[in-house]
């Protein structure tokens, strides 16, 4: 599948936002941090931002964004229509917290609009996860664990701001530290897993498959067309495809296990916590654009078995 | 709306015979010319006649050679939207400007309210769904529904211009609903298929597979037969022989 900019940014800055969302709303529940604090309001307001420019980057790639409100209609049968309507829900919550922290009114509902926050986080990148797995006609991502992928890439990538945001005020513990670990390495558990069960699995049909001509062998003589077309440019994308091992490895190292080092390192007393930190973001960041760049690029889709 | 609906009065669609296409292609330019004028206008195509020509065709024409266990050669497939009971490529659109008729089973974009998010393109197993990069929204066979319902055009034109234009009659439309229709029937009577019926995708279009060929080659008959074309297997007069002598001498090395 051909990996549009334009994609790549949404997914992988509004999982982000919402991850960072997400825990933003957990600490204020725990009683960890106070909304109406300037910190936590400028993180909110981060993370908010960060989910923003990911919703407008996802319109970029439309033929018409003017109609994109359209999207919200059809959330009885479209996972991309329930994520429009789950994405502009959450901003309810978020944007009341925000407001609520700023004004200091209405601040006994708080913990009430964080859970919903988090809800919300939570339920909006689950269904940006399901409009790809709901495609039956691309094997790699017609799986749970395409969602479940979204959803702790999400969390990691949100871990590593709130990380930034503690180690910023000085107040990372080693148990943060510790939490950060498990996520990291449980998501790079999945993405692993994931990985062999995409390398293993049988293709979706075949050309005689599609005629039902078992055992027939069918070759191409003439092609439909003598440049490609929409369908091979949108489908059939190859270029990466030769640079995906390598990919691969720069994806474990950047996303996985150079952050699990550094905050290791950390721990050691080896590394300040704040630099270890801050590079560990960085790496993410990295990591997570070349994971989304990955997760199309790899991706085969059945209609290519009509073209050589 | 874009949930499918329980069942459709109709079925109206098209029966390709694998057998009798022969790819000269004038299924596909006549669909392009019809449809860059007609409901899907405008077609867009892009640098049309320079080196890297692109653009919006609903239907597209694939040769294969064949080698089966009854059958081998070249088969011309002619590949379009299959307009699916059960399409994916309506349930997953987000605005509803994807939606299967009620009336007739026929799968339509509404250029009006397509945002051209390309989802649909991604769920449909056929490929059958081309974006059009000018108009900004998706374009896909529509079985011709402004030429089968128009009472301007004369009753023999009331039909889709592939249909119309195929010089071989291997394209047939009608009612695949209606068991006693003409379609219906060559389905049953040549063991039409569905393509990618395993994906369960239940395409109304139906394919008619290429007829099992003779199991002798055919016996060229004494009289019939043409003459030969090695010059030293002629019989001839005295100066063909020498001729053909020396073209065998000459060959050598």
């Amino acid at each position: 599948m051909h990996p549009a900019y334009s994609v790549i940014f949404f997914t992988t800055s509004s999982g982000a936002g919402y991850g960072l969302l997400f825990w933003l709303s957990w600490a204020q529940i725990m009683g960890r941090v106070s909304h109406t604090q300037w910190p936590f309001i400028f993180a909110l307001s981060a993370a908010l931002a960060l989910i923003t420019a990911g919703l407008l980057s996802s319109t970029f790639h439309l033929g018409h964004p003017k109609r994109a409100w359209r999207a919200f209609s059809q959330w009885r049968s479209s996972w991309l229509s329930r994520e429009g309507v789950a994405a502009v829900l959450t901003y309810v919550p978020a944007g009341l917290l925000w407001l609520s922290g700023i004004t200091r009114i209405g601040t006994e509902w708080a913990n009430h609009l964080a859970a919903l926050s988090m809800v919300g986080a939570a339920v909006t990148v689950f269904t940006t996860g399901m409009i790809y797995a709901s495609l039956r006609t691309i094997a790699a991502w017609n799986m749970r664990l395409v969602p479940m992928i979204y959803l702790a890439l999400a969390a990691s990538t949100g871990y590593a701001l709130w990380a930034l945001y503690l180690v910023a005020f000085g107040v990372l513990t080693a148990g943060d530290a510790g939490l950060g670990l498990i996520l990291l390495g449980a998501t790079a558990a999945m993405k692993w897993h994931y990985l062999r069960r995409i390398d293993g699995a049988a293709p979706l049909s075949s050309l005689a498959r599609a005629f039902g001509w078992q055992g027939a062998t069918i070759t191409p003589l003439d092609p439909p067309h003598t440049r490609p077309n929409f369908v091979m440019r949108e489908m059939g994308f190859q270029v990466g495809r030769k640079h995906a091992e390598k990919l691969r490895k720069i994806m474990f190292l950047c996303l996985f296990l150079l952050p699990i080092a550094l905050i290791a390192a950390t721990g050691a007393a080896l590394l300040p916590a704040w630099l270890s930190i801050a590079l560990a973001v960085l790496l993410i960041g990295i990591g997570v654009v070349v994971e989304r760049w990955l997760f199309f690029a790899e991706a085969k889709h059945i209609s290519q078995i009509f073209y050589p | 709306m874009t949930s499918l609906p329980k069942t459709t009065a109709k079925k109206m669609g098209l029966v390709i015979d694998l057998d009798i296409c022969v790819g000269c292609q004038a299924c596909a330019t006549s669909c392009k010319e019809w449809n860059t004028g007609g409901y899907s206008a405008p077609l867009s195509d892009h640098d049309p006649y320079g080196a890297d020509p692109s653009g919006a065709w609903l239907n597209r024409v694939h040769s294969y050679e064949v080698d089966n266990a009854h059958f081998k050669g070249t088969v011309h497939f002619p590949r379009s939207c299959l307009h699916c009971d059960n399409a994916a490529c309506v349930t997953v659109c987000p605005t509803g400007a994807s939606y299967k008729r009620e009336e007739d089973g026929i799968v339509l974009v509404n250029p009006d309210t397509c945002i051209g998010c390309k989802l649909c393109s991604w769920a449909c197993p056929y490929g059958a769904r081309e974006y059009d990069h000018d108009d900004g929204v998706m374009k896909k066979c529509t079985l011709c529904v402004d030429r089968i319902y128009n009472d301007t055009l004369a009753p023999e034109d009331r039909q889709p211009a592939c249909v119309r234009a195929c010089p071989t009659g291997a394209r047939a439309f009608g009612d695949l609903n209606d068991p006693t229709s003409a379609v219906s029937q060559s389905v049953k009577d040549r063991d039409g298929f569905n393509l990618l019926d395993h994906f369960g995708y239940e395409p109304v279009n139906k394919y008619l597979p290429p007829r099992k060929g003779t199991q002798h080659a055919p016996q060229i008959t004494e009289g019939c037969a043409p003459a030969p074309l090695d010059p030293s297997a002629a019989g001839g007069s005295p100066m063909e022989k020498l001729f053909a002598w020396a073209d065998k001498a000459l060959s050598g090395r």
